[in-house]
């Protein structure tokens, strides 16, 4: 640790506690969604567009609804008057931004393979998956609209009702004059072009939904494999057209997300009206191939990036173009993806001219939307590649180009080109640490060595420095997007009458460890032992209230919320305690659960006692409420700016090329650390997924528009042979906008990691003049690059 | 078709129609849910279980085909007393799960190899976890966890 003294003195806070979550996942006791029993439920099978682009001339079910089993068949017609409302696109970026109407099931064409064309419902997962065989659809088929640029050119135009294929163009230039006369002084620019290509979330677990109507009443349960249940349900409302007061949604174990669980899809929008049409429980769970082509990709863009910079190598603007990917509709946030990074293609630089232009277009693919990082990713990826391709053009070392223009520690707060205001960083110390411990000059020396001697395996040193955006968000930042909700979180701490303590928290985990880290920010403040606390989530009937879990939120804002509504609680047990003890409140020290008088410590009162006297109210301050509780629902004032060095170093075999990725260092800040553990964890993750798409990864189509990466055989999630163990380091520089002056670290490593590796491959083959592979960098590109690179 | 096999130590008997994979009849026919369904293609191993105390992905094996053996599930790991079995306990110690769907097949796969390998070095470890896919953790406290765990055994 270099500069925090906040979690110094903690007890709990810092400490590596084991996971309480664990036993439960380790025995095969958790539930996932798809493991509930739900006696009675009907099972919903959906059949899906088999061409990327087509009118549908004709479909017939008939066949499908004579089979044995099969309780009832919907098209599009059959079912056009049970919504209340479009699939919800909560983002709309700009006032003139098109969103062509999307409902669940296809109105008469089909604009992707995976698009639902008709639902089964039967009383057998088999029987409603072989009545989709017995389905009939004629399609007329139309060419698809694949290419970003082609896409563009509006020649083929998707959705003819808005008449073309941008959805929006998006910009954030405060001063166009400054950036052109930045590139017309300039010693040196570079203007890079670089592809962020589609990628399949593939959390393991698939998507799965069940709703359960109430016999009575008209009330639903939905249990989904959600991160949102909270947004669910008020767009379940809206879509479906059910009183919010008749839906609870709960989220039991989820099995990871990483964005693709954060949205509304046809399928849980489906299972609710035909669960009130059919007065059934209905479930659904997705096929692996079927979660490839019908939940969300990520990334897909065309980045156009540009820099300005003085003799000294000091950029003095930066310029960026992107083209983004929205597939065949918006999703739930899908046009807001770009926006999440747009502020951060200056990365860690003090670069004061900007200028960012987006367009986003749709395509005959699947929709994209939020994947871990989010925009992040893609912005720390250009300006990461940018910095190395300017460190080749000015002559200076990776290393050297960035000191010379990380911003200093002395302008935090910071304020940027792009209008965000940085809350704190010290990048100089990071990086000095992070190249100490890799021994950087032993490594360059071997890559020397190697290319002096001819070796078939060079070696390549790949830096990435990265700053993010995260914690979202400040409600405010995001009604000036034109985001549809806000960024706060709920909490509610409070002690039972067995002195047993709740807490209710907004937050949704899948996989975070969540209900181990809230334990320690309650535990940590009221001095008492984990196991007397339990954390609730996930569920609207028990924490009606909530933001849900993505974009490295959950602790900065959730987490905050829960110590402020425990600080809450502990006065309200203070002025229990003083009004029994009769004296003043400020009279009393609070340590382990028992108040004492100051300079008496055998007058106690302990927290215990306070609990039971407001439960029974037989003695409380005149005009207090009996309880023990606190519910807070808060807004952060700014986002939190997590950073840290990230190194790669992979060995390339010129002969074939293959990239091993050898070690991989990150030196992480994100402030205060609440525990460790789980930090290490969710860096180690998120290096993987980053290393990922630069080696392995692509949701690939064919010229058709069919998805040729759609099962895990062909889509090649790294397993633990393909992957180091990773070296990580850390500084701890509070962030100043949350009481727990934490930041966030759930996508740093997906955003760190990518141009780390890419930047190490290229490094590695610079001396040939290779100065860019597209990602994947798989042996064939890595190969050809080479081959071509040293044929003349 | 009748079936008849032994699940964690307990005979069960089911009819089930020939088509009926493994793990579906765990799942479905036995209510044993800790076995989970990642994938169609045999790729992510998350329904690993142990036939014969080998370790089997439950999707490549058809319930009659496990007619007359003994299986286990990740629910028959820890002791009749609920101790949790030494992979199990290394998994929880070193933080080798985050949202633990991954985890009864990566489980029931790296108890297996430890029979084969029972000492086995960090490359062996991964390369014997090959089949068995995480989306959470990296591997690299999965790893660590079962070289934990290769040394608590023999201890």
């Amino acid at each position: 640790m270099t500069t925090t003294e906040t979690t110094s003195g903690s007890k709990v806070l810092g400490q590596r506690v084991l996971r309480r979550e664990d036993p439960k996942l380790l025995t095969g006791e958790a539930k996932f969604s798809d493991d509930l029993a739900i006696p009675g439920a009907l099972h919903m099978a959906v059949l899906r567009s088999t061409v990327a682009h087509a009118r549908i001339a004709s479909i017939d079910t008939s066949a499908a609804k004579s089979r044995p089993g099969v309780v009832a068949v919907y098209t599009y017609q059959d079912l056009k008057d049970d919504w209340a409302g479009p699939m919800p696109c909560a983002w709309p970026v700009t006032a003139d931004m098109k969103n062509p109407a999307h409902f669940p099931l296809a109105n008469g064409k089909v604009n992707y393979v995976g698009d639902g064309v008709a639902v089964v419902l039967a009383e057998s997962k088999t029987a409603a998956i072989d009545a989709l065989e017995a389905i009939e659809v004629n399609y007329e088929e139309l060419d698809p609209v694949l290419e970003l640029e082609e896409s563009l050119a509006d020649s083929n135009v998707i959705h003819s009702e808005i008449g073309t294929n941008l959805s929006y163009t998006w910009e954030l230039i405060p001063n166009k004059d400054a950036v052109d006369d930045a590139f017309a002084k300039a010693a040196y620019t570079v203007s890079e072009r670089y592809i962020q290509q589609r990628l399949v979330p593939s959390a393991m677990e698939p998507r799965s939904v069940a709703v359960v109507p109430a016999p009575f009443g008209g009330d639903f349960t939905v249990y989904s494999a959600t991160q949102v249940p909270h947004i669910l349900k008020v767009m379940l409302a809206l879509t479906v057209g059910i009183s919010e007061t008749k839906l609870r949604v709960v989220a039991p174990s989820v099995g990871g997300g990483f964005g693709s669980k954060l949205n509304v899809y046809a399928e849980e929008v489906l299972a609710l009206a035909l669960a009130r049409k059919l007065r059934r429980p209905v479930r659904w769970t997705e096929e692996r191939s079927e979660n490839a082509v019908a939940t969300i990709h990520g990334r897909g863009q065309i980045q156009n990036i540009e820099l300005a910079a003085d003799s000294d190598g000091k950029v003095t603007a930066v310029r960026v173009n992107l083209v983004a990917d929205m597939g065949a509709y918006l999703q739930l946030v899908t046009p807001g993806i770009p926006l999440l990074g747009a502020f951060l293609y200056h990365g860690v630089y003090d670069i004061p001219n900007y200028s960012f232009t987006c367009r986003s277009v749709f395509t005959n693919k699947t929709p994209t939307d939020a994947y871990r990082g989010a925009g992040r990713p893609e912005a720390t990826y250009a300006i990461e590649r940018a910095m190395d391709a300017l460190a080749r053009e000015v002559g200076v070392s990776a290393v050297e180009i960035r000191k010379r223009n990380f911003i200093p520690k002395e302008k935090f707060p910071y304020s940027s080109s792009a209008g965000l205001v940085f809350d704190s960083g010290d990048y100089m110390s990071n990086f000095d640490k992070a190249l100490d411990m890799l021994g950087m000059d032993e490594l360059l020396a071997e890559k020397k060595l190697r290319i002096d001697a001819g070796s078939r395996k060079l070696l390549g040193i790949g830096i990435s420095f990265f700053v993010e955006m995260c914690g979202l968000a400040p409600s405010r930042v995001l009604a000036s997007l034109n985001y549809g909700a806000g960024g706060w979180e709920a909490a509610t701490v409070r002690i039972l009458p067995t002195s047993k303590i709740q807490v209710v928290t907004g937050t949704a985990p899948h996989g975070q460890g969540h209900e181990t880290a809230w334990s320690m920010i309650v535990a940590e403040k009221l001095g008492v032992p984990l196991e007397d606390i339990e954390v609730l989530h996930s569920d609207t009937a028990i924490a009606p209230y909530g933001m849900d879990t993505y974009g490295s939120r959950s602790l900065a804002v959730g987490g905050s919320a829960i110590h402020i509504a425990t600080e809450r609680v502990l006065d309200k047990a203070k002025a229990i305690a003083a009004h029994q003890l009769e004296v003043a409140e400020e009279d009393l020290d609070y340590a382990e659960g028992v108040f004492t008088v100051k300079g008496s410590p055998d007058r106690a009162f302990p927290l215990a006692a306070a609990a039971f006297e407001a439960f029974t109210a037989h003695n409380l301050p005149d005009g207090m409420e009996p309880n023990l509780e606190s519910s807070v629902s808060w807004d952060p004032p700014n986002f939190t700016f997590p950073y840290g060095s990230h190194i790669a170093v992979v060995e390339v075999d010129t002969e074939t090329g293959k990239v091993d990725l050898i070690r991989y260092q990150a030196v992480d800040d994100c402030g205060n650390r609440v525990n460790p553990l789980i930090i290490e964890g969710q860096v180690h993750g998120g290096i993987a997924q980053g290393v990922a798409q630069a080696l392995f990864e692509e949701a690939s189509y064919d010229s058709a528009g069919n998805l040729i990466s759609a099962t895990l055989a062909d889509y090649l999630v790294p397993s633990a042979a393909e992957l180091p163990s990773f070296e990580l380091g850390e500084t701890v520089t509070p962030s100043p906008t949350n009481p727990l002056g934490v930041k966030g670290i759930g996508e740093a490593g997906t955003i760190a990691s990518t141009p780390a590796v890419m930047n190490a491959i290229v490094d590695a083959l610079s001396h040939l003049g290779i100065t860019n592979i597209e990602m994947p960098a798989t042996p064939e590109r890595v190969w050809r690059a080479i081959s071509a690179a040293t044929r003349h | 078709m009748q079936v008849t096999m032994t699940v964690n130590g307990q005979t069960v008997s089911r009819d089930v129609e020939p088509r009926t994979l493994l793990v579906h009849f765990l799942r479905d026919h036995v209510g044993l849910t800790g076995t989970n369904v990642g994938c169609d293609t045999s790729s992510c191993g998350a329904c690993t279980v142990h036939v014969n105390g080998e370790a089997v992905k439950s999707c490549t094996m058809l319930a009659v085909q496990a007619d007359g053996q003994a299986i286990t599930t990740i629910e028959g790991l820890a002791s009749a007393e609920g101790e949790l079995h030494p992979m199990q306990k290394a998994f929880q110690e070193n933080h080798g799960l985050q949202c633990g769907f991954c985890t009864p097949g990566m489980v029931m796969a790296a108890t297996s190899f430890l029979k084969e390998n029972p000492h086995p070095t960090e490359a062996e470890v991964r390369l014997g976890l090959e089949g068995n896919l995480c989306r959470c953790t990296g591997y690299h406290n999965i790893v660590k966890s079962v070289l934990a765990a290769a040394q608590a055994m023999g201890e």
